[in-house]
């Protein structure tokens, strides 16, 4: 049998045979060919994100289901998760990235909580690239009609311009929601005597087998691959997410799935493994769109906006009811049983028979070569010594603050709604976005950041690096970090180098979630992101959540005061390696990013949250891309006040000022407060810098910017 | 003051709205499915919140306008009582014909979401009677078909009666074209009927409503409201 | 029986129509010298129950002055197959 058409590997169809004590058939190894692919299935990577911690006293929920749920104190939990959307998005950008959107919001949903807001990460190639403009813009559009639409605040992002993506541009959608911790929708509570009821819009021929797409590399005939894209209707979504929380509400639901890759299959099959129960599916009973569909079509339709719900029979009718408010459509497609067997019946002929635990969980792992490239480490040779200081120190600057990845993303983010539901205190172009919660005094920070460069130059050390900025981040603004969500992009596992790149970024990202007690609830993977252009750089991606017990609690960024005295916080000696300021220059990647320091993160993270709970700062920035000079510039643009820096220090300027790495920060303290400022921070390294003031922006032997002229391009306000 | 929020399909602010009303006045409030043929007894304000209707499918507000609670919305207006059309709101409004004009998608073709400042130019309305004629307030503005377009003579006699209630200006109460987001004619963000009882405005006042959201302007537009109404909500001209 | 109707909904002359303006800048940066102007439409189909051409024609017409045209915008033409 040729099952290696529908993506079946040899070892795959073994198991499957054996499990089933037969050869599967055509239907179910179509089924089997999509539930076990990357997407599906990860089981390239299941052993290893093993390694993250998940567990932790504010987790409520952990990775494998819909997503994670961490506490957020008084019966309150956030749910969260990101997903990746990066194949359908190279070949049909708008509405590749509608239903990114639209697949994690359901995610979201299918908990029981409300969505409250999105944040997007998108990765573009060089903007000079030709296809750049025509997928940024895309892209874009389409998360922002999608999102506004449905009417989930889009409240921050990160966008990244790099040559690696030109063909292969990322689009990660990260979505929290609020649920009642005494309300969550489970998966697991499928009890043998119910109904297996589809609930949302027609089911069609999209994205057909799209999870199988997702697993391969994109070939030159990726247009032919068109009919696998998706289409969204945020309208529908709209109405699903209103009809599904109203059956929450009323306690007519058992269980709840939402159906993304592999749609109907993969959802049923999910909560009946989970529960422990068997199921019967008639597909004829589905509603359909198109005509004369195949079983295994209607198996693996990705049709958007549909979910699964198993209702008790005496229910049946009331959820009914709410689907004809909602204008969805609802039918029952199946019923729960006793055992273990999964069964699909097509007008009375059973047409496909397996366990449900084989189909989500049967996959043999494959464990890819892995091998650290011989000359991995000549890439951190650098010679810092044959670099010259910048000749022009304000051009230099210009050029760092213009340069694509660096400038703000008032294109992108003011296509999108980020004030709809009323919770928005912080929104899109701050480095941690903050929601209030309504009838409380706690707040949400929300960061999404990623690093490809440093990943790329040591993975481990990249990894980690990303964790941790994003809880220097949060710590700053006075929000404790909870746990957080990856979504790690990678090129194709079968390259052993970048199959060794992937197990250290994970490794990297897993102790610095062990060392800052911020636990993995959640991710995603996307393996296969590269053409015959080239591959992409390691890009995990991470978003983290935190709370801030008041709006008094709230330390933010860009606040100097005339006045005020500057400092920077953090160890003196960052590095190029990877810095936006290198990439720049346009020098090849090179050098080696700083060592992870697990005991100095906590204790920064600490001094950090204690600044800003007893109100030690006007403002607060941890140091991030393009460094110090970048916080400077940022912060005296938005405070519309200037400040002459003198760095009393051996290091060479652009080091302290372009190096990038390390918990680091850069306060502006009012007079009345430096004494306690420097009480929390004593013992850390901590430089006084200088004093805010004027309306030019200078630091001693580098550069002098009139503010007006750094508003210029960093308009943020 | 009693308040009816109506929901469309796809409306998103109607929550909002509903917070913000509750919040500012403290007042009852009552939402009101677009299936419904009544509204609320003694009900005073109508609201027709901001979203997307019907996902903005075929015309903003078109079906919408057609909705079965439209007709009491209708009614509620002829016989003198307050109707708010905000953004989406405003949209059905027009396309209702309970105000003139039409909403074309924005200038530069695309959503805008930024904060915006306002000049109010006509304080004797219901909605604005606590304001100073030519206050600049800030109202965010969150819209894919924002722009007000009238032809020209429909255009001089909404002028001519004091019709623009709210216009686009710099944050000194300066007009001209880089303040207006959406290339509405005459910098147009809201207007009222001749009777002064239907006022659609394309910026958000719930979203103003809070000092933790960035501005409070918002909360004079719902006070203005809750104080013409408890002078008993009659006026020149009106039954 | 069900006839296939057209619908053809235009911009009136007089108003400004933005999306034809930019698809038309849109073709001419992409070589089309050629290109004189753009207008951009919409295009509707009804497949309407009824006993004659005519009888769809008027049923079409009276779904357009409903909801399918803004009058104070818009204007229409109608084809009916089979007329």
């Amino acid at each position: 049998m040729d099952f290696s058409k529908y993506g079946i590997r040899k070892e795959e169809f073994a198991a499957a045979e054996a499990a089933l004590g037969r050869e599967p058939n055509e239907c179910e190894l179509r089924i089997l060919g999509v539930m076990w692919s990357e997407h599906c299935s990860y089981k390239s990577t299941k052993h290893l994100l093993k390694h993250f911690p998940t567990r932790g006293p504010k987790v409520v929920l952990g990775p494998g289901e819909n997503a994670g749920i961490v506490d957020l104190g008084d019966g309150l939990g956030a749910a969260f998760k990101a997903e990746s959307h990066n194949h359908p998005s190279a070949v049909a950008p708008y509405q590749g990235a509608a239903t990114g959107v639209g697949g994690i919001i359901r995610d979201i949903l299918a908990l029981g909580a409300r969505p409250v807001a999105s944040m997007d990460g998108l990765f573009f190639g060089d903007p000079e690239h030709p296809r750049t403009g025509h997928l940024s813009a895309g892209i874009v559009k389409g998360v922002g009609d999608y999102g506004n639409a449905v009417g989930v605040p889009t409240v921050g992002g990160k966008t990244v311009y790099d040559p690696c993506y030109n063909e292969n541009p990322l689009l990660n959608a990260f979505c929290i929601g609020l649920v009642e911790l005494d309300k969550i929708v489970s998966s697991q509570t499928a009890r043998p005597g119910q109904l297996v009821v589809l609930l949302g819009s027609k089911t069609g021929r999209d994205g057909i087998a799209g999870a199988a797409f997702a697993s391969v590399e994109l070939s030159e005939d990726a247009k032919e691959s068109r009919p696998s894209i998706q289409i969204g209707d945020p309208f529908a979504e709209k109405m699903l997410i209103e009809a599904c929380l109203e059956l929450k509400e009323k306690n007519l639901i058992v269980s709840m799935q939402d159906m993304g890759a592999a749609g109907i299959t993969s959802s049923s099959s999910e909560v009946a493994a989970k529960s422990g129960v068997g199921m019967k599916l008639h597909f004829d009973r589905v509603p359909l769109r198109a005509a004369d569909m195949e079983p295994w079509e209607i198996a693996l339709s990705e049709s958007q906006e549909r979910m699964l719900l198993i209702v008790a029979p005496e229910h049946m009718e009331e959820v009914s009811s709410v689907a004809r408010k909602w204008e969805l459509d609802c039918a029952v497609i199946g019923e729960t049983e006793e055992g273990d067997d999964y069964s699909i019946f097509f007008h009375g002929e059973k047409v496909a028979s397996l366990p449900a635990t084989l189909i989500g969980d049967g996959c043999p792992p494959i464990h890819w070569p892995s091998e650290k490239p011989a000359d991995f480490e000549t890439r951190w040779d650098f010679d810092l010594d044959g670099l010259p200081a910048p000749g022009d120190w304000n051009a230099a600057m210009l050029s760092l603050l213009g340069n694509p990845s660096m400038t703000p993303k008032r294109w992108i983010f003011e296509q999108y709604d980020s004030m709809v539901q009323l919770n928005t205190v912080s929104g899109p172009g701050h480095p941690v976005s903050v929601l209030r919660i309504k009838g409380r005094e706690s707040l949400i920070g929300l960061v999404f950041d990623a690093d490809p460069w440093k990943c790329c130059l040591d993975p481990f050390r990249g990894g980690a690096e990303t964790v941790a900025r994003t809880v220097r981040a949060l710590s700053v603004a006075g929000a404790e970090p909870l746990g957080l969500t990856d979504c790690l992009n990678f090129p194709s596992p079968e390259v052993p180098g970048q199959y060794w790149a992937l197990e250290e970024c994970i490794e990297g990202m897993a102790a610095a979630c062990g060392a800052l007690g911020c636990p993995v609830v959640s991710g995603n993977v996307s393996l296969y992101n590269e053409t015959k252009s080239g591959a992409i750089l390691p890009t995990p991606v991470v978003g983290t959540v935190g709370l801030i017990p008041s709006p008094e609690d709230f330390l933010p960024c860009g606040a100097w005061e005339e006045g005020d005295l500057l400092f920077l916080v953090g160890p003196c000696n960052p590095s190029l390696a990877g810095s936006l300021y290198i990439r720049s220059l346009g020098r090849p990647e090179a050098g080696r990013p700083l060592e992870f320091s697990g005991e100095a993160e906590k204790d920064f993270s600490e001094r950090a949250l204690r600044t800003a709970r007893k109100k030690a700062a006007h403002s607060g920035r941890a140091l991030a891309g393009g460094g110090l000079a970048a916080a400077l510039a940022k912060d005296s643009a938005e405070s519309g006040c200037g400040a002459r820096i003198a760095l009393g220090i051996p290091t060479r300027k652009d080091v302290v000022l372009f190096g990038e790495g390390g918990a680091r920060a850069l306060y502006s303290v009012p007079m009345s407060r430096v004494p306690l400022f420097k009480a929390i921070w004593s013992g850390y390294p901590c430089l006084e810098l200088g004093r805010a003031g004027g309306d030019v922006l200078s630091v001693g032997g580098a550069f002098s910017l009139a503010v007006s002229r750094i508003q210029e391009i960093w308009r943020n306000n | 003051m009693k308040t009816a929020v109506v929901i469309f399909p796809g409306s998103n602010c109607d929550q909002d709205v509903i917070h913000a009303v509750r919040d500012t006045v403290g007042c009852e409030v009552n939402a009101v499915w677009h299936r419904e043929e009544q509204l609320p007894e003694g009900t005073g304000l109508v609201i027709l919140p901001g979203g997307f209707s019907y996902g903005d499918y075929l015309r903003s507000g078109a079906m919408a306008a057609r909705s079965p609670i439209m007709g009491a919305v209708k009614e509620h207006a002829g016989q003198g009582g307050l109707v708010l059309g905000i953004c989406n709101g405003f949209q059905i409004l027009t396309e209702s014909s309970l105000l003139p004009g039409v909403l074309l998608p924005n200038k530069t073709l695309s959503f805008i979401c930024r904060p915006c400042f306002l000049s109010v130019e006509n304080t004797d309305t219901p909605f604005t009677g606590l304001f100073e004629k030519g206050q600049v307030v800030q109202f965010p503005i969150a819209h894919g078909d924002g722009l007000f377009f009238l032809p020209a003579d429909e255009l001089n006699d909404l002028e001519n009666r004091g019709g623009a209630v709210f216009r686009y200006v710099s944050p000194g109460g300066v007009g001209g074209d880089e303040w207006n987001p959406n290339g509405s004619v005459n910098s147009i963000a809201g207007i009222v009927n001749p009777q002064g009882n239907i006022l659609g405005l394309m910026p958000h006042p719930e979203r103003a409503s809070e000092a933790i959201l960035g501005g409070e302007d918002g909360r004079l537009f719902w006070r203005s409201v809750a104080s013409f109404l408890e002078k008993g909500g009659r006026r020149h001209g009106l039954l | 029986m069900l006839r296939h109707v057209h619908v053809f909904v235009q911009l009136k002359d007089g108003v400004l129509d933005i999306q034809g303006k930019a698809v038309a800048n849109s073709l001419v940066s992409l070589g089309h010298d050629s290109l004189g102007s753009v207008k951009v439409g919409k295009y509707i189909q009804l497949w309407i129950e009824a006993d004659s051409a005519a009888g769809a024609r008027k049923e079409a017409e009276k779904m357009c002055d409903d909801l399918l045209v803004n009058p104070i915008i818009e204007q229409y033409s109608i084809e009916v197959e089979g007329e």
